[in-house]
């Protein structure tokens, strides 16, 4: 593919519109200003089409203009996910035809962490960032264990509840103390399951890195940012993989 | 504003016979039992704040150290001002810091020493049921003189910072562009805490936690702004969660106008406890009913979960139910913002029918009622440019209906926690449609027997057939949430969070507070 530029309405004119708010009072001198943001942006020649003062500080802008920079698809960069993220409607049915019963989702913080904010925000079926979670599917059953919840029980609840999937929130890392009960859930699990049956082990939280899923024992390991859907995709993913 | 929708009065008043009838058995259950959120309310109306070294309330410490050793069964009242009849303490502080610490024993009073204990407790419980009606009466003089909101519906916008301090410039920001009223959303997981955090707090996740103080602090703050633009900035804050009475009291008493209170949110969509929530959410109103504050019922919440249109019945059904407890606990008509919420999926043919059908029919069934209308957000792509329309209709459709509340939509919804400018922007919207729409409603008449009243009077039906058949569980309405009546959600009446929080009543349970606020004292 060739190097392209934005497009307005003529090949190659390169035309973007950008919105933006500078902290000032609004002045010809502000409309300047907004005028030298968007030429340092690559605008040029950048046309202040509004400016509306918001209280006495603020200045919020639109700007118009073509932008001097070229893309390159072919230089692209995507670190692609390796399973496909699903809609509720698909995790539903793919569970239902894989099988035939409801996928089982057991929760909790482990060790002396309080903060179910993870947690909750990926199964309560409130959600996270406009997302439902896990609870809103209809062919998951989720068990939250909530806070502060021992190894030994979750093993026990596990056990119980014939959990296909254990999700387990880390947010406090004082002296490493998320890495370290991560491996001793799944160390825990490990001696309680035959590999063929364990559940598959997730574990999440802020301070964790995505790459470190192996050594800590793992199934999956999910950092910042991470919603619902996507805990609910790579499930699918994985429970597929291991039915064929 | 009446008979827009030729609805049929024999089945208005069916649903609030069914309401009446579903209702009931909970708040004889509610009034069987009591919390341990409920008796540390009382606490906090008699005068007890301030936590630990840890951050654990004292509250939660006193009412920890009663429970040990005799049982909450019969309420904190007793053997705590028991102890400080017998003086164990000077003050209630240092009798929870004795306690706390082991040196205090607790016991049951009778005779004459549980006589003076309760006359103890209703003194000091009755200071701080004073100073709410103090701040009730500040809040009616406040308007009187500097003003009340221009017009209806009120504009009601969010700040979120999660730092308190951050929160305050923000919510000023807001007023003086034209909200008149200021939400401050909680932190992630508050509701889960089954205790308030203390003092001025400047971490939250996605919210700002709601304490006393920083009530007070945001109050403080919107009475220097009411003050400049000669009109009353009203607050609003949430409660809701494990904590719910508590933060009632709390907001009776720093003078919160508006509180985000539904009756059945905390079950469906939190997980808690149902018995907990349904004693929890009694209080709670009777708390709100006292201090003027306008609660605000959570409807939109079944239409983000299920889809808008199948659903809209449960949203009458639940706006019904909200409707019978409120009044129960002493709520007045114009205390009532009940939910509802712009959140039919634009690609459905007449969707823009359908959503006035539905706000009408609340407009209608509610009439003396505050409606707190919601704006879209399921829909909301991070397409700015189409979701600024999406509000436009959303704030038509409040124009045209009568909405009393009007929550701003925001454009960003989805994509960034909103920016100053989104606020600016939505604002515009709100300005341009109530001021292009003018008085459209007293010209907004649907024909007889058209699609909207047509729509409305199925959506009643469908409401009345619900009730029905929650009626025809064994437990009623305890049966319906735990078999999965109401959207997708199984709650049954022994599961979820706070249950170990819940005691039933002895018979010789005695609350002041509650007698005071039932006016049984």
């Amino acid at each position: 593919m060739s190097l392209l530029r934005p497009y307005g309405d003529t090949t190659g004119d390169g035309m973007v519109q950008v919105s933006f708010t500078l902290p000032m009072a609004h002045s010809k001198v502000a409309e300047g200003a907004a005028a030298q943001l968007a030429e340092k942006m690559g605008i040029q020649p950048a046309l202040v089409v509004h400016a509306k003062p918001m209280g006495p500080d603020f200045t919020f802008f639109v700007v118009y203009g073509p932008v001097r920079h070229l893309v390159d698809p072919s230089l692209v960069e995507v670190v692609e996910r390796d399973y496909p993220l699903l809609t509720a409607k698909e995790v539903n049915a793919r569970v239902k035809s894989t099988l035939r019963r409801r996928l089982v989702v057991v929760g909790a913080c482990i060790g002396t962490d309080a903060h179910t904010v993870g947690i909750d925000a990926i199964l309560n079926i409130k959600g996270f960032a406009g997302e439902k979670g896990l609870e809103y599917y209809r062919e998951l059953k989720v068990v939250n264990l909530g806070a502060q919840v021992s190894v030994p029980d979750l093993v026990g609840h596990a056990i119980e509840e014939k959990a296909d999937a254990v999700l387990v929130s880390q947010v406090v890392t004082q002296r490493d103390a998320h890495l370290l009960n991560t491996r001793e859930m799944s160390a825990a699990f490990r001696e309680a399951f035959p590999p063929a049956r364990r559940p598959v082990l997730i574990v999440g939280g802020p301070r964790f890195d995505e790459s470190m899923a192996a050594e800590l024992g793992v199934d999956r390991v999910f950092a910042r940012g991470t919603t619902p859907v996507d805990v609910a995709s790579f499930l699918v993913h994985r429970l597929e993989k291991r039915a064929s | 504003m009446t008979g827009k929708l030729d609805l049929d009065p024999v089945l208005v008043r069916r649903a609030r016979v069914l309401a009446r009838q579903v209702g009931r058995p909970i708040v004889k259950l509610a009034r069987q039992h009591t919390t341990v959120s409920v008796e540390r309310a009382t606490l906090r109306l008699a005068g007890l704040s301030g936590a630990d070294p840890d951050g654990t309330p004292w509250v939660n410490r006193l009412a920890d150290a009663v429970r040990a050793d005799v049982g909450l069964e019969h309420g904190l009242a007793l053997p705590v001002w028991d102890a400080l009849v017998r003086g164990e303490g000077e003050d209630l502080l240092v009798l929870a810091q004795k306690a706390a610490a082991g040196s205090v024993r607790f016991r049951l009073p009778d005779g004459r020493d549980a006589t003076r204990a309760q006359a103890a407790a209703r003194r000091q419980v009755g200071a701080g049921i004073r100073r709410i009606d103090a701040q009730r009466k500040a809040r009616e003089r406040l308007i009187r003189t500097m003003g009340d909101a221009p017009s209806q519906p009120w504009i009601y916008l969010i700040v979120a910072t999660g730092d308190i301090y951050e929160d305050i410039p923000q919510a000023q920001a807001a007023a003086r562009a034209g909200a008149d009223v200021i939400a401050v959303i909680r932190s992630t997981g508050q509701s889960l805490l089954d205790y308030v955090p203390e003092g001025a707090t400047r971490e939250g996740f996605a919210g700002t936690y709601a304490t006393q103080e920083n009530f007070r602090l945001m109050r403080a703050a919107l009475d220097e702004t009411s003050r400049e633009l000669g009109r009353y900035v009203r607050l609003t804050n949430y409660a809701s969660g494990l904590c719910m009475p508590e933060i009632a009291a709390l907001a009776g008493l720093e003078r919160l106008d508006m509180m985000l209170n539904d009756s059945m949110y905390g079950i469906l969509f939190r997980d808690i406890n149902p018995i907990r929530t349904f004693v929890d959410q009694r209080f709670s109103r009777q708390v709100h009913a006292r201090a003027g504050i306008v609660i605000n019922t959570g409807e939109d919440n079944y239409l983000t979960t299920a889809d808008a249109v199948e659903a809209a019945h449960t949203v009458t059904t639940s706006q019904l139910l909200n409707e019978f407890f409120a009044k129960e606990a002493g709520l007045a008509d114009w205390q009532l913002g009940l939910g509802h919420a712009f959140e039919i999926d634009p690609d459905v043919p007449s969707s823009l029918r359908l959503e006035l059908a539905h706000a009408l029919l609340a407009r209608e069934l509610f009439p003396k009622a505050p409606l707190k209308w919601m704006p879209p957000t399921k829909h909301m792509t991070g397409d700015v440019f189409r979701g600024y329309l999406l509000d436009g209709f959303f704030n038509l459709v409040g124009a045209l209906t009568g909405q009393g509340i009007l929550l701003v939509g925001m454009m960003t919804e989805a994509v960034v926690t909103p920016w100053l400018s989104d606020r600016d922007l939505a604002l515009q919207n709100v300005r341009y449609v109530l001021h292009a729409a003018g008085d459209l409603q007293a010209d907004f008449r649907p024909l007889p027997g058209s699609f909207i009243p047509a729509r409305a009077q199925q959506v009643l039906g469908e409401s009345i057939d619900l009730l029905e058949r929650i009626l025809e569980h064994d437990r009623g309405l305890l049966d319906a949430i735990a078999d999965g009546t109401f959207g997708l959600m199984r709650r049954p009446p022994d599961g979820g969070r706070g249950l170990d929080g819940v005691f039933r009543k002895a018979p010789a349970y005695v609350n002041p507070a509650t007698d005071l606020l039932e006016g049984t004292a």
